[in-house]
């Protein structure tokens, strides 16, 4: 038998909860904004080919939507299950957004469900305009839940005297120093996962000889809004950054791989750590100093000012990090080649190595999505609420976790398969032009005999 | 009445919501369940999809609500429901996951042989579910969650438990009918709507009966909640076994639209006895509100919440319930 620490198990099991629910709820976010747009365009122009697509991601929203809300109320129990320690403690003081996004989400439900059933019984204006409060909430959602989050980071709004927390603010806690950029961060993230990924689908199908009309709109639209996203996101990261060397250096120090605290401190590009020494480190000189600070001479925090105990796994936290911007660096690039190519001449949907790399973006898109996440959560480590309790003194007592967590990557795993199945089947039969769901569920229609 | 109690109050709104309208969808996938092979059970699944297809998502969100209240507002109480109760929670968590993917992609899957898999996935977790959350209440009600308490399995399988799982089954079910009785008749199917009425009268008369002989069971085993229901809840529980059995005469009578309501405020009337009975304690014998109450601030903050979430959220799914039933109607003429 192995042995399993509760506290990793607990660790693991978090980790991929919310990596599962994260993509979907990029979907819930953005998605709602791509079928406005598409579905506007088919209102203005009149063009049925927009209405059927901003039709038919309504289905796929739905489903994707589903998925989110359980996994979403997975999230909650966990907080409790896996994290008693923080919620018995802090509870009351990150609960405010929490609460909030509870209202959110509800709307975004409430008004998803108006939307899907307003087809062809709301006035088309009227109908249109369901999708602005999916977006407003799914917005403010977001800003919700990066307020917990970054309040795990910067977390202030309480005093602690003697161990006991008291002089709560709530308002203080959620509208701490991390929350705008992490927010904006997050939100921009959603619009780019989701539109590449859009936009993969399209250009693969595309690829395999469904070339129409179509296929092209989608892709185009799609690839517009994460062509945006992802030109705004560095601009959105580094200014969430840098508030890190002062606030947060634990997590700057292992993000840059500073051994030293060092004034025109260098980029250092790859690499790892192995027994306190950089190896394999291309090193720009001074370009670290710059990104993390704004100036050349910025101090760049070290791991030197770290104990062990405060130290975070750096390189998991570095090739995390470095992975995120190399994604984004690269996806923003081609966004900018493609939309200056596309104004300019022929359009690159003809180009089969343009539609390949389009193919795999939205799957890059979610790698930058995850190591951006695992960059900030291991960053943070050993701490849950950044230099006020550690991980080992939030997690659960209760020495099972390992069956929880062996359940939830079972469940996950099939969910995250069935619903790519169904997703899949959705578009097959809209392939064959039919409807798009069984005549009706176990319908006599179609049973198999 | 306190802050404290003002924000329990709210919290158990969400309880009373969940455990109505949350009620509902799950009854409605057991008799999904138990309603035949493809050919027979297609009139009666196909209403299931119609009911709660576009609202059972918002309907859960009380049960997120809740969770969210109990560790704003009562931390440490939270912490201790969850850590002695994992089990059950943990199986909750299951059946959320099955039941809301199965429901959700059984629509759209692939061929029948799926739509079979992932039914199957929706109706029996739509059992599972409220089955461990009755039993999680029971654990609460009679007594044996503590604070720094052990999570042995014999704290929430106690006589009360069961007890609770069982009747959140049998209400659940009785609701969904009933429910489901009423939408069938708006829409125009007379056949299907007598169909749910005989369920949803053996199931009303199935449970209430248990709840009655359950009475001395409980007196045994949940003393303090026993003694408070028969005390300042007792009006509460007259008024549910009134509705209750109305509910059911008027099921009878083919009044589905009225036994909707009777229902309602039966099964709304039980679970508000329990919260009455619950007060002034979170953990019955052995944490007051005031013992978990988390910080002052929180606790007005919450307010306003409810506040705001009763002025967007509730006008929002009153449009969305009005355009699903005229829909229902506009499809019958």
């Amino acid at each position: 038998m192995f042995a399993v620490d509760t506290l990793m198990a607990a660790r693991y099991q978090m980790a991929l909860s919310l990596g599962f629910h994260i993509v979907l709820s990029c979907f819930g976010v953005a998605f709602p904004f791509l079928i406005y747009l598409m579905h506007r365009r088919g209102l203005k122009q009149n063009d049925a080919d927009a209405l059927t697509l901003a039709r038919r991601w309504s289905k796929v929203a739905a489903v994707l939507f589903a998925v989110g809300a359980v996994s979403g109320t997975i999230l909650s129990f966990e907080m409790g299950l896996l994290w008693p320690g923080l919620m018995s403690t802090y509870g009351d003081v990150i609960g405010l957004p929490f609460a909030l996004e509870g209202i959110a989400f509800f709307l975004e439900a409430v008004f998803l469900g108006i939307y899907l059933y307003g087809w062809d019984r709301l006035p088309p204006s009227v109908h249109l305009k369901t999708l602005i409060p999916i977006m407003v909430s799914g917005a403010f959602g977001t800003f919700c839940i990066m307020a917990v989050n970054a309040w795990m980071n910067a977390p202030t709004g309480f005093t602690l005297e003697n161990g006991q927390v008291t002089d709560v603010d709530p308002l203080a806690a959620m509208f701490n120093s991390a929350v705008w950029g992490m927010a904006l961060h997050m939100f921009v993230a959603a619009y780019m996962v989701v539109g590449f990924i859009v936009a993969g689908v399209y250009a693969f199908a595309i690829r395999k000889g469904r070339d129409d009309r179509r296929h092209r709109m989608g892709l185009r639209y799609a690839l517009a809004i994460a062509g945006v996203a992802a030109v705004v996101q560095p601009v959105v990261g580094h200014f969430s950054g840098l508030r890190l060397a002062d606030e947060q250096p634990s997590k700057l120090a292992a993000m840059e791989l500073a051994t030293e605290t060092e004034t025109r401190a260098p980029l250092r590009i790859g690499g790892v750590l192995i027994d306190g020494e950089v190896v394999g480190a291309i090193e720009i000189p001074v370009l670290g100093s710059i990104l993390a600070g704004n100036s050349p001479n910025a101090e760049i925090p070290g791991l030197d000012q770290l104990t062990p105990e405060t130290t975070p796994p750096v390189n998991i936290v570095h090739l995390s990090f470095q992975t995120m911007i190399g994604i984004g660096t690269l996806l923003a690039a081609f966004s900018v080649w493609f939309w200056w190519r596309e104004r300019r001449q022929r359009s690159l949907i003809d180009s089969p190595r343009t539609l390949g790399f389009v193919s795999i973006s939205g799957v890059l898109a979610v790698v930058a999505l995850q190591t951006g996440w695992i960059t900030t959560e291991v960053g943070r480590q050993p701490w849950i609420a950044y230099e006020v309790m550690t991980v080992d003194e939030a997690v659960t007592t209760n020495s099972n976790v390992w069956i929880t967590l062996t359940a939830t990557i079972v469940v996950y795993t099939a969910m995250g398969i069935a619903a790519f199945a169904v997703i899949r089947s959705m578009s097959s039969r809209w392939r064959r032009g039919e409807a798009d769901a069984l005549p009706s569920p176990y319908s006599p229609d179609m049973v198999v005999r | 009445m306190s802050l404290v109690d003002v924000v329990a109050a709210l919290m158990f709104v969400g309880v009373v919501a969940y455990g109505v309208f949350g009620g509902a969808d799950y009854g409605s996938g057991m008799w999904d369940l138990l309603a035949g092979n493809a050919e027979h059970g297609a009139a009666l699944r196909t209403q299931v999809d119609h009911s709660i297809g576009p609202v059972w998502e918002a309907n859960h969100v009380w049960l997120v609500y809740v969770l969210v209240f109990m560790w704003s507002a009562f931390p440490t109480g939270f912490a201790a429901v969850m850590n002695t109760l994992w089990v059950p929670w943990m199986l909750v968590g299951l059946g959320i996951v099955l039941r809301g993917s199965g429901f959700a992609f059984r629509k759209f899957s692939e061929n029948l042989r799926w739509a079979r898999v992932f039914g199957g996935a929706f109706a029996l977790s739509s059992f599972i579910t409220p089955f461990f959350l009755g039993m999680i209440a029971g654990a609460i009600a009679s007594g044996r969650v503590t604070i720094d308490g052990t999570s042995d399995v014999s704290v929430w399988t106690g006589p009360t438990s069961w007890v609770g799982g069982i009747l959140a089954v049998g209400t659940a079910a009785y609701l969904a009918a009933v429910y489901l009785a009423a939408d069938a008749r708006r829409a125009g199917h007379d056949e299907l709507a007598d169909y749910c009425a005989k369920r949803g009268m053996v199931s009303g008369s199935i449970t209430g009966v248990i709840a009655l002989a359950a009475v001395p069971l409980l007196t045994n085993d949940a003393e303090t909640l026993t003694g408070r229901l028969q005390g300042r809840a007792a009006p509460l529980a007259v008024i549910a076994a009134v509705s209750g059995f109305g509910a059911i005469v008027l099921l009878y009578r083919k009044k589905y639209s009225l036994a909707r309501v009777g229902a309602t405020v039966a099964v709304g009337t039980v679970l508000l006895g329990w919260g009455v009975a619950q007060w002034p304690d979170f953990l019955i014998d052995h944490a007051t509100l005031d013992d978990v109450a988390g910080a002052r601030p929180t606790q007005v903050a919450l307010v306003v919440v409810f506040g705001l979430a009763a002025i967007t959220a509730v006008p929002a799914l009153v449009w969305l319930l009005y355009l699903v039933n005229r829909k229902e109607q506009s499809l019958q003429s």
